[in-house]
């Protein structure tokens, strides 16, 4: 076993946990920097296209305030305005630090930041790093941030699978290294969760192979709490067809923010008016409203071949293409397709997750010593995100989890690690694996030894639960399907706990699925739950069974693990305004 | 009806004799290397061991593999209908099956922290 000590642990090295570390050690933090994948690679972080939001003023008068006042209006009644505030404020210092950072910001011929006006913004807002780099020139320049701070250490191929706390304070986390497959144990003084979204969780998603709620579980069994769960929210307009590879589904938006583009049927009308948005080659509906629109147009049978509607460029010219995208072009030239001569195919897809673990304006967790930050934290943008807020969301959520958890670990002293408390998640990768999930602990017969699992089991389970959150727990829901998924992801639960822990080795990929699966499930669990109960229709939670809003359930829920290993779900009081 | 594909992946850790087994994947026009193995890993056998992330963004850049001799991403590679022989890059260490270690030296984990 691998035995590390340090002051701050970070888990997840995407755009929030490198700024969580970076933050940590320039208060004078040491620093561990885990991804399961590698650092600054395989979360979303390097796969956004488009754009950032920060009321920079660079494209005309903006301020943070109005920014604030946009993202209250798209949540739906449902943001933590003290969550929200600090992301519109807090977005424009670190925008601006990243350009000290030579992120490279595309810029106008007088040298400002260019900003353009995404949906639901109501002004030149959102900056951006031509062509389609937005993510990776971000990544890329934190990677290159972190490994100049000194005090961080990078564990690439780190897999953290349980928290470890002791009488109720963060102690640490145990996990296993990739590479060998050998288990690891961390002592920390303070934890940051920054382990991403879960989107991989349903069929259709836009989600890298690591964003599998395995955070939530996390955060859920240490003792923190979840908000909002049932809110994940469904690009509208993610590929479908023809097959793209090497590009990203969710790409075509920043073509209509810059050229427009029509959406169809596949009679060729124009539908998005009809469920209340307007269309009409202007880029102006929430996304919550066309996802809505393209759903119930492809119930009514008007949708294409592949299952989804039309989006034309048709009516450009290749010179007026290129001038946009330049490269990109080609690629999809590659790909067999011109955009002037065909429609594409597109279908919402499951996209980023505005629920997550409930944190303060610290990012405190409320478990001692445990904090969150980035796409994992839930509350800022309530029942619907504004596009743009979500790097954002990382950013400054990252760097205030990092600084806040170095001066708790500061305060703290030494580590409250304890072997007993580590020993039973220890035991789960213990050299012959193969250990019950259930409570009792049982060790399976015919564990197989340094042996992964053969067969398809996980694989099924795995392809079983990404099909029933689509279709019961997807963009549109009903109680009654709602209830059976439930019913169901807890049967799978009980599949998983007696498939047997795949044995260790180098590069157990099986036993990242396991763990996976384990989280992915309680994760999946707390979206059903709170979409259950929740008897209406709000930004990304549509239920056809309650069309409409109802103004008393203008509250978030929150879900906490009882001590008997069930998920407990209650409404909150209206969300608290700061001041 | 729909066809399928042949595609033979070098398998085994290090130290042990490599294999080659061949599978028969669903075969979809346009379809990717990665989508063939990952469909493998979903409906055959989930220990096949591959690294991979981004899936279709060719971002992240960690699925560099061996397809026909000619390194490339399994995530940008076409499956042809006549298949594809796919192995681990040659000039890097083995880990398992078609996973290499190209994790750069400053992000390993070592055994203690300095
Ligand atoms: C295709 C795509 C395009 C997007 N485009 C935009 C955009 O243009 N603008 C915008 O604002 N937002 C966009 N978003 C959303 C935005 O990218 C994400 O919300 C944001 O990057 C999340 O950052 P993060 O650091 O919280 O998580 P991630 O960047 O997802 O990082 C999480 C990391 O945690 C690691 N991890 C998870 N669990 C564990 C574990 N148990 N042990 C160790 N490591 C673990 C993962 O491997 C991953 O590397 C996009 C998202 C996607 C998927
Ligand atoms: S899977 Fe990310 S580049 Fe291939």
């Amino acid at each position: 076993m691998i035995e590390i000590e340090t002051d701050v642990l970070v888990v997840g090295a995407g755009g929030a946990g490198m700024y969580a570390g970076v933050a940590a050690a320039r208060e004078g933090a040491r620093v561990l920097l885990a991804d399961k994948s590698m650092v600054g690679r395989g979360g979303a972080t390097i796969m956004a296209q488009m754009t950032v939001a920060a009321a920079l003023g660079e494209q005309g008068p903006d301020d943070w305030t109005r920014h604030l006042a946009d993202t209250l209006e798209a949540g739906r009644g449902l943001v933590d305005e003290r969550l929200a505030a600090l992301l519109c404020e807090g977005a424009v210092e670190r925008i601006r630090e990243l350009d000290e950072w030579k992120v490279g910001w595309a810029r106008d011929a007088d040298g400002r930041m260019r900003q353009v006006t995404a949906p639901g913004h109501g002004a030149p807002r959102c900056v951006y790093v031509d062509f389609l780099n937005t993510g990776p020139a971000v990544a890329q320049c934190l990677r290159r941030q972190s490994a100049r701070t000194p005090g961080i250490t990078k564990a690439s191929g780190l897999s953290v699978t349980d928290l470890v706390t002791n009488d109720g304070v963060i102690a640490g986390a145990v996990g296993f290294r990739l590479e060998d497959g050998a288990a690891v144990a961390v002592a920390a003084r303070a934890v940051v969760l920054a382990t991403g979204g879960l989107t991989r969780l349903y069929r259709r998603n836009s989600a890298s192979a690591n964003m599998t709620g395995e955070g939530y579980a996390l955060a859920l069994r240490a003792g923190a709490e979840l908000i909002d769960m049932e809110f994940p929210q469904f690009f509208p307009i993610g590929h479908l067809a023809p097959r793209l590879v090497g590009m990203d589904p969710i790409m075509w938006d920043p073509f209509r923010y810059k050229l427009g583009g029509r959406l169809l049927n596949a009679a060729g009308e124009e539908f998005v008016h009809r469920y209340g948005g307007e269309d009409e080659g202007r880029y102006v509906t929430t996304r919550d409203v066309i996802s809505y629109a393209i759903t119930k147009e492809v119930e009514a049978g008007r949708a294409t071949e592949g299952g989804g509607v039309y989006l034309s460029f048709e009516h450009l010219g290749e010179g007026e293409l290129r001038e946009a995208f330049g490269p990109v072009v080609d690629r999809l030239a590659a790909n067999g397709i011109d955009l002037t001569r065909r429609p594409i195919e597109v279908s919402p897809i499951a996209h980023y997750h505005m629920g997550g673990v409930r944190v303060d304006a610290e990012m405190s967790t409320g478990v001692p010593g445990l904090y969150a930050a980035g796409e994992a934290v839930g509350g800022a943008s309530g029942a619907n995100r504004l596009s743009g807020n979500a790097i954002p969301e990382a950013l400054v959520f990252g760097e205030t989890a990092g600084r806040h958890a170095a001066r708790s670990a500061g305060k703290a002293g030494r580590s409250a690690w304890s072997q007993e408390a580590a020993r039973p998640h220890l035991g789960r990768l213990a050299a012959n694996g193969g250990r019950r999930e259930a409570s009792g602990g049982r060790r399976t017969a015919g564990a197989a030894g340094s042996r992964p699992v053969a067969g398809a089991a996980l694989g099924e389970l795995r392809a079983e639960l990404a099909d029933l959150m689509w279709e019961d727990v997807g963009v549109l829901r009903t109680g009654a399907g709602l209830a059976s998924a439930l019913d169901r992801i807890r049967a799978l639960r009980l599949r998983l706990e007696v498939t047997p822990v795949p044995g260790e080795g180098p590069y157990p990929l099986a036993r990242q699925d396991w763990f996976d699966l384990r989280g992915g499930l309680m994760a999946a669990e707390s979206i059903a739950l709170a979409a259950l109960r929740r008897t209406e229709s709000r930004g990304a939670h549509q239920r056809e069974d309650y069309p409409d809003t109802d103004p008393g359930q203008a509250r978030s829920q929150r879900v906490r693990l009882d001590p008997d290993g069930r998920l407990a779900c209650e409404w909150m009081p209206p969300c608290p305004s700061p001041g | 009806m729909s066809e399928t594909a042949p595609i033979s992946i070098r398998r085994g850790a290090a130290g042990e004799a490599p294999h080659t087994q061949t599978y028969a994947v669903p075969w979809r026009e346009g379809m990717s290397v990665l989508d063939a193995v990952l469909w493998i890993r979903t409906h055959v056998d989930s220990s096949l061991a591959v690294r991979y992330s981004c899936t279709n963004a060719n971002a992240c850049k960690e699925c560099v593999v061996s397809v026909d001799g000619e390194t490339a991403y399994a995530c940008t590679a076409r499956l042809p209908l006549r298949g594809v022989t796919v192995a681990p890059l040659p000039n890097k260490p083995l880990l398992r099956d078609l996973v290499t270690d190209i994790v750069p030296p400053k992000e390993r984990l070592a055994a203690r922290q300095p």
